[in-house]
């Protein structure tokens, strides 16, 4: 089980409070991870990755044991803390004004 | 006694403003999506009860809402409508926001580039849709105008989204640029008279028109003339604000370019200035009067530059002659010292006998004038800055 910290607008969305959890099959990784969230809450299709090119949406970051992975493979293996749910996986808004 | 509903889109929620048909108590709802842009909402000609909404954000992109209660609740297409929170019904089901160009051999248009701010060519990229317009017959039947350019329509209350690829890989495209806002396709006219006839218009490429129902549209811009591109009689390169047609005359239109207010009086083949007597001829918004179609309605904004009104003095102009003799609007509006602006969309008129109209501002001001625009009074004035005006006039 995967804790996964959502961003205040996509809880909203997703009609959540608090983190969500998912399970995923095989290797975790983010982009598993991101496919078991989507698959889960369908409203989050295209809100965090773009519908077409599975690209992370400019504003958006992920965040692992406190290591910005946002820039990472999408395929690298999560670590433990976050496979055994010790530590939640965190996609964070960028902080921007307005 | 009749009813009118106004759907105000601002930057940080929607609100539904709701009076009788006297128009002069409201009731206020909103924010609905609080935090979240919201482009445009208009409701169903069809179906009153059904509102399309589009929602975006910089940060996670489009979501469309649909509403089959006249506002109270919404959903996301493809999720059940009023479902209830997680707590009692889990998360909704719908993906109502894949807009997906249609580049495919079969159905589609090459994806190819458009013109950039700084003359080279640029990648057509999904940002969001500007404007939802619901079929005059079908409530399940909706368009979208997106940015980067392109139309797409969905069948099936908005739950998925095909383009019509024939406007974007009209051979024009390579010229179309962004203007301010984006590379928006921001105006969708739908011809009462001839279902497979639809206009739309682009900033910064023009207006276009389909005669074959989407499959092939051709620009219809001849006639206008802007200074500030290259060659300021282009086949394409415009950049125009508004459209707007009176249902019962459909091969006029009128137009808030840039800078000119234009009249067609076929189908937007030959255009040509009726900007008059105004004070400036830029501004964003343009309307007709729902019973004098020769009534045509448009609010100067200063310049290109300073977007807000001359003087610091708020004045829609009204046009009892189809253009060029135009009187000022004043009672009830600011006389000195507003610098709102009055965004493209943000203008609508309802059709109750004496005819209402209403228009938002960036400073979250929304006016109405139950008189045809004799007289105006806020209806609110502390609303987020305003992006769209819709209204519609109830049983």
């Amino acid at each position: 089980m995967i804790r996964v910290e959502l961003p205040q607008h996509l809880r909203t969305l997703a009609r959540v409070a608090g983190e969500v959890t998912v399970e995923v099959t095989g290797p975790a990784t983010l982009c598993s991870v991101l496919d078991a969230l989507e698959k889960a809450y369908p409203v989050l299709c295209g809100t965090i990755r773009d519908h077409d090119t599975q690209v992370r949406r400019a504003f958006l970051r992920f965040f692992v044991c406190s290591e910005d992975w946002s820039h990472e493979s999408s395929d690298k293996p999560l670590p433990e803390e976050i496979t055994s749910g010790k530590e939640p996986f965190l996609i964070v808004g960028a902080i921007a004004g307005g | 006694m009749s009813k009118v509903r106004v759907l105000v889109g601002t930057k940080k929620g929607a609100f539904i403003l709701s009076s009788d048909g006297k128009r002069e108590k409201w009731d206020v709802s909103g924010p609905h999506f609080a935090g979240w842009e919201i482009y445009h909402m208009k409701g169903s000609p069809a179906d009153p009860n059904r509102i399309y909404a589009s929602q975006t954000s910089g940060w996670f992109g489009q979501i469309i809402q649909r509403s089959d209660d006249g506002g109270k609740t919404w959903h996301q297409p493809g999720s059940p409508a009023g479902e209830a929170p997680a707590a009692g019904g889990g998360p909704p089901k719908g993906v109502s926001n894949k807009f997906v160009y249609d580049a495919s051999s079969e159905t589609g248009k090459p994806l190819t580039t458009h013109q950039w701010y700084d003359g080279t060519q640029h990648p057509w990229e999904f940002k969001r849709v500007w404007h939802l317009e619901p079929s005059l017959t079908e409530p399940d039947t909706v368009y979208a105008g997106i940015e980067d350019a392109a139309l797409f329509r969905s069948a099936d209350g908005g739950i998925t989204w095909n383009e019509l690829p024939g406007l974007r890989g009209n051979d024009t495209g390579p010229r179309w640029q962004p203007g301010a806002g984006g590379m928006c396709l921001h105006t969708v006219i739908l011809d009462p008279s001839n279902p497979l006839r639809i206009y739309i218009a682009i900033s910064a490429a023009g207006a276009f028109r389909t005669d074959d129902g989407g499959k092939s549209w051709k620009p219809i811009n001849r006639g206008l003339k802007s200074q500030y591109i290259p060659d300021p009689n282009a086949e394409v390169g415009h950049c125009v604000h508004h459209v707007a047609m009176h249902p019962k005359r459909p091969n006029t239109l009128f137009m808030q370019k840039h800078w000119d207010v234009m009249r067609s009086d076929d189908a937007g083949d030959n255009w040509h200035e009726i900007s008059g007597n105004l004070p400036t001829d830029f501004g964003f918004v343009i309307d007709v009067h729902a019973h004098e179609p020769e009534t045509v309605y448009v609010v100067p904004i200063k310049s290109d530059s300073e977007h807000f009104p001359l003087e610091g003095k708020l004045r829609v102009y009204r046009s009892r002659t189809g253009g060029n003799e135009w009187e000022p609007l004043t009672k009830g509006l600011p006389q000195s010292n507003c610098f709102v602006n009055v965004l493209r969309d943000a203008m609508a008129l309802d059709s109750l006998d004496s005819c209402g109209v209403y228009f938002g501002t960036t400073g979250g001001q929304v006016y109405a004038s139950s008189d045809a625009g004799n007289n105006w009074a806020p209806i609110v004035h502390d609303l987020p800055a305003v992006l769209s005006v819709e209204v519609q006039t109830l049983p």
